[in-house]
C-alpha cells in the first residue's frame, strides 16, 4: 500500500510518539527553571553531556515526526486541491468548518469510536483471560503462549483477505455457515465482521501487555488473601486487579490509540462501503485517492488532536503512568 | 483456638521430590511451636500444608480434632503472616487491617473496633490511614501481624515473619511476638531458619533436615541432649565443635588427648558392628581455661595444651580459637550444615577449636595455652548415621557415664 508513503500516514504512525516524546522532553525543563539555586560545575556538565546525548534522537523525531506534523497543520490550513493546484490559496480555518460540518466526518468518527470502545473492550476481557491462562500454565507453558500469540503474527492484510474470503457468500465457510445474505454487504454485519478481524486480532498483544502486570502480583500477596478468606473471586477483584491497575491502564491506552487509527481491517473487508469508514479511511479517500491535500489533511490533524485528547484523557485523569516516567513521581 | 495434629503428612512433587515425608507432630492449644531447619529442610512447605496453601500429598491434618486435608485456607480460620508481609498495596494500614473482617462480613462498627483494638496492642494508631509504601519495615511488619490478630483465629502461621527486618528490631521484635503470643494464647507456629529465633522464642522447637523431623523438644532439652549430630551442630552459636576420635583399647585417641570411656559407652563400643572412628562433639562453654578450676571441677575433665590463634573479648566472656593438629571430623550432616552457615568452601586450615572462656583468663594470641574441658559435657556421634552414642533415655551423659 502506498499510503505509509504519504504524509498522512507517517502522521498517524507517528502521532502517539512524538506526543509522548514532547512530554517527556518538556519536563526536565520546567523543573529546571523552577529550581532556582545555582547548578555547581558538575551539575552543568551532567546536564551538558545529557543534552548531547539525547541531540541525535531529538533530531531524527524532529525529521521524521515534528516536520511532517507542522507539514500537515500548514496544508490544512489551505485550499489546496492537486485537481485544481491553481487554487491553492491560504483559508485559514475554513477547511475545518467543512470537515466538522460534514456528515460523513460525523459518520466515520462514530463508526471509529464504535469500534473503538467495541474492541477495546472485548479485548480486555479476552486477553485478561488468556494471559491467566498464559500465566497460570505449567504444562506446555512455550506451546501455549506461542498458539495463544499466533494471531498476531500474521499480517493485518493477509488476516483480513482472509477473513473476507471466509464470509464471501458461495465460497466462504463462515458465510455459509452462519448467514444466507452477504454479511459483507450490509452495514450492521459488515462493523461486526470488521470489529471481529479486529479483535481475533489484537487479542495476544492485549493478553501480553496483561501478562506483564500479571507478573507484577506477588504470589504473596495472593497467598495472604486466601488465609485471609478470600475467594478467587475476591482475590482477582480486590487484589490482582488494584495491584494490576498500572499495567491494565497502559494495555487500555496502547489499545485505544490503536483501535482509533483503524484501517486496514476496513480496507479489505469493505473498502468503506455502507457507512463503515473509519477516520483513517475518510482520510485517505479525500488524500490519496481525491487528491484534496487540504481538507485529508485537516482530517489528518483532526485525528492527531483525538488522539492526543485520549492519551491526555489516560494518563492525567486515569493517572495511567505513561510509558518511561517513573511511578513515583506522578503527584 | 485449636490444637493442630500431623499425622504421617508427606508432600511430593509431580516429578518425585520429596519436600516432605511423615512428619508427625501435636501441637497443643496455646503452644508456640517453631519449626526451624536449613533451606530446602521442608519447613515452609509444612507450614504452607497447615494453611492449606499446599496440597497434602499423604497423611492427615487435624486442626481442633477436625481433618482440613481438604479444606480450602479461607475455610481453616488460620492467620498467616509473611516473611514478605504481603501488605496489599493499594490499601491503607486500616484496610489492610480490616480485609479479612471484610470478607468475614461483619458490620462496619464491630471491624472499626476491632481494628482499633488491634492497633492499640500493636501501636499501629497513628499509622491507621497511611498506605504500607510509606511505613518502615517494622512498621509494616507490625501492620501484618495485626491483619493476622484481628480475627482471633484459631492458629497463627509465621512464615520468617522478622527475617527482613535489621538485626536490633529483629530481636526487638521477637520480644513483641514473644509478649503477643502470650497474651493471645493463640496457638502459634512459627518457621525460621535463625536457630537464636528458635531458641528464644518457642515452647518447642521442631528441627527439621531434607523433609524429616530431626528432634522435637523444649529449646534446652535440644540443646543439651541432642539426638544427633545434625542437632547438635544446628542449636548454638557458636556451634558445637566436632573432632574426629578413634577408638583404640577402650579409649578415644583425639586431638585433644586420650579421653577415656565409661562402661556404658564402652559396652556400646564393643558390639560387632560398633564404629572404630567417631565424632566427638564439645560445646564452647565446656573449656576453660586450666589456671582458673579448681581441684573438684578438674577431676570430671582433662587438660590439653595449644596454641592460641584468635581472642575474641565479648566483656562478660572471651572467644577463643585454637588451632589443634589432627584429622577433620567429616560426616554428611557435617557438610550440610557448613553449606546451610555459607562456608562450604571455607573451612579454614587444620582444626579449629571454638571455646569460650571466662574473662578473667589471662590468654593473648599467640601463645600457647593449657586448657581444660569438660568429660561430662562430651557427646559422641556416630558419623555413619550421626546418632548420639552418649544419649541414655533421651539424656546426654558424656563420656564417663557408666
Amino acid at each position: 500500500m502506498s499510503i505509509n508513503a504519504t504524509p498522512t500516514g507517517a502522521d498517524v504512525a507517528a502521532d502517539e510518539t512524538s506526543g509522548a516524546a514532547g512530554r517527556r522532553a518538556t519536563v526536565p525543563a520546567q523543573r529546571g527553571g523552577r529550581r532556582k539555586p545555582p547548578l555547581s560545575e558538575n551539575k552543568k556538565a551532567e546536564r551538558r553531556l545529557g543534552l548531547l546525548l539525547c541531540a541525535p534522537a531529538a533530531l531524527v523525531m524532529i525529521a521524521v515526526t515534528a516536520y511532517p506534523i507542522i507539514y500537515s497543520v500548514w496544508l490544512s490550513l489551505q485550499r489546496f486541491d492537486l485537481r485544481f493546484p491553481d487554487q491553492r490559496e491560504f483559508i485559514g480555518l475554513e477547511n475545518y468548518v467543512t470537515v466538522l460540518t460534514n456528515e460523513f466526518w460525523w459518520t466515520a468518527f462514530g463508526v471509529t469510536m464504535l469500534i473503538t470502545v467495541v474492541t477495546v473492550a472485548v479485548e480486555l476481557v479476552l486477553g485478561m483471560g488468556l494471559a491467566i491462562i498464559m500465566h497460570r500454565t505449567l504444562i506446555g507453558r512455550g506451546l501455549v503462549r506461542t498458539s495463544a500469540l499466533i494471531p498476531y503474527g500474521i499480517v493485518t492484510v493477509v488476516a483480513a483477505f482472509s477473513w473476507r474470503y471466509a464470509w464471501t457468500p458461495g465460497t466462504g465457510y463462515l458465510a455459509n455457515l452462519f448467514s444466507d445474505g452477504a454479511p459483507l454487504t450490509e452495514r450492521a454485519s459488515s462493523l461486526a465482521i470488521i470489529m471481529l478481524a479486529e479483535i481475533w486480532k489484537t487479542t495476544p498483544f492485549m493478553a501480553l501487555l496483561l501478562m506483564a502486570g500479571l507478573a507484577l502480583v506477588p504470589e504473596d500477596l495472593l497467598k495472604a488473601a486466601s488465609t485471609d478468606g478470600a475467594t478467587a473471586w475476591q482475590k482477582f477483584t480486590k487484589v490482582m486487579l488494584p495491584v494490576m491497575k498500572p499495567a491494565i491502564l497502559v494495555a487500555l491506552l496502547f489499545r485505544t490509540l490503536d483501535a482509533f487509527r483503524v484501517f486496514d481491517n476496513i480496507f479489505v473487508l469493505t473498502a468503506g462501503g455502507n457507512e463503515t469508514s473509519s477516520v483513517s479511511m475518510l482520510a485517505y479517500n479525500n488524500l490519496i485517492r481525491g487528491l484534496n491535500l487540504g481538507i485529508g489533511s485537516t482530517m489528518s490533524v483532526l485525528i492527531f488532536i483525538t488522539v492526543a485528547i485520549i492519551a491526555f484523557v489516560f494518563v492525567k485523569l486515569f493517572g495511567t503512568a505513561a510509558p518511561g516516567s517513573d511511578d513515583g513521581e506522578r503527584r | 483456638m485449636a490444637d493442630i495434629v500431623l499425622d504421617k503428612v508427606s508432600k511430593s512433587f509431580p516429578d518425585g521430590t520429596v519436600a516432605v515425608q511423615d512428619v508427625d507432630l501435636e501441637i497443643a492449644d496455646g503452644e508456640f511451636v517453631i519449626l526451624v531447619g536449613p533451606s530446602g529442610c521442608g519447613k515452609s512447605t509444612t507450614l504452607n500444608m497447615i494453611a492449606g496453601l499446599e496440597d497434602i500429598s499423604s497423611g492427615e491434618l487435624r486442626i481442633g480434632g477436625q481433618r482440613v486435608n481438604d479444606k480450602a485456607p479461607r475455610d481453616r480460620d488460620i492467620a498467616m503472616v509473611f516473611q514478605s508481609y504481603a501488605l496489599y498495596p493499594n490499601m491503607t494500614v486500616r484496610e489492610n487491617m480490616a480485609f479479612p473482617l471484610r470478607l468475614a462480613k461483619l458490620d462496619k462498627e464491630t471491624i472499626n473496633q476491632k481494628v482499633d483494638e488491634a492497633a492499640k496492642v500493636l501501636e499501629l494508631t497513628s499509622l491507621l490511614d497511611r498506605k504500607p509504601a510509606n511505613l518502615s519495615g517494622g512498621q509494616r511488619q507490625r501492620v501484618a501481624m495485626g491483619r493476622a490478630i484481628v480475627r482471633q483465629p484459631k492458629a497463627f502461621l509465621m512464615d520468617e515473619p522478622l527475617s527482613n527486618l535489621d538485626a536490633k528490631l529483629r530481636v526487638q521484635m521477637r520480644t513483641v511476638v514473644s509478649r503477643l503470643q502470650k497474651q493471645l494464647g493463640t496457638t502459634t507456629v512459627y518457621v525460621t531458619h535463625d536457630q537464636t529465633e528458635a531458641m528464644t522464642l518457642g515452647d518447642r522447637v521442631v528441627i527439621m533436615r531434607g523433609g524429616a523431623v530431626q528432634q522435637v523438644g523444649p529449646p534446652q532439652e535440644l540443646y543439651d541432649h541432642p539426638r544427633n549430630l545434625f542437632v547438635a551442630g544446628f542449636i548454638g552459636s557458636p556451634s558445637m565443635n566436632f573432632l574426629h576420635a578413634a577408638v583404640q583399647d577402650g579409649e578415644l585417641h583425639t586431638a585433644l588427648g586420650q579421653v577415656p570411656l565409661g562402661d556404658r559407652v564402652r559396652r556400646e563400643l564393643e558390639a560387632a558392628d560398633a564404629p572404630r572412628e567417631l565424632i566427638l562433639g564439645i560445646r564452647p562453654e565446656h573449656f576453660e581455661d586450666a589456671e582458673l578450676v579448681d581441684d573438684d571441677t578438674r577431676r570430671r575433665g582433662m587438660e590439653f595444651e595449644a596454641p592460641v590463634d584468635i581472642v575474641e573479648s565479648m566483656g562478660s566472656d572471651k572467644y577463643v580459637y585454637f588451632t589443634v593438629e589432627g584429622e577433620k571430623a567429616s560426616a554428611a550432616e557435617l557438610e550440610e550444615l557448613a553449606a546451610d552457615a555459607g562456608a562450604a568452601d571455607f573451612a579454614g586450615a587444620g582444626g579449629n577449636l571454638v571455646t569460650r572462656l571466662s574473662a578473667e583468663s589471662p590468654v593473648a594470641e599467640g601463645q600457647t595455652r593449657r586448657v581444660w574441658f569438660n568429660l561430662e559435657k562430651i557427646h559422641l556421634f556416630d558419623p555413619t548415621n550421626g546418632r548420639n552414642l552418649t544419649l541414655h533415655e533421651g539424656r546426654a551423659a558424656g563420656a564417663l557415664a557408666d
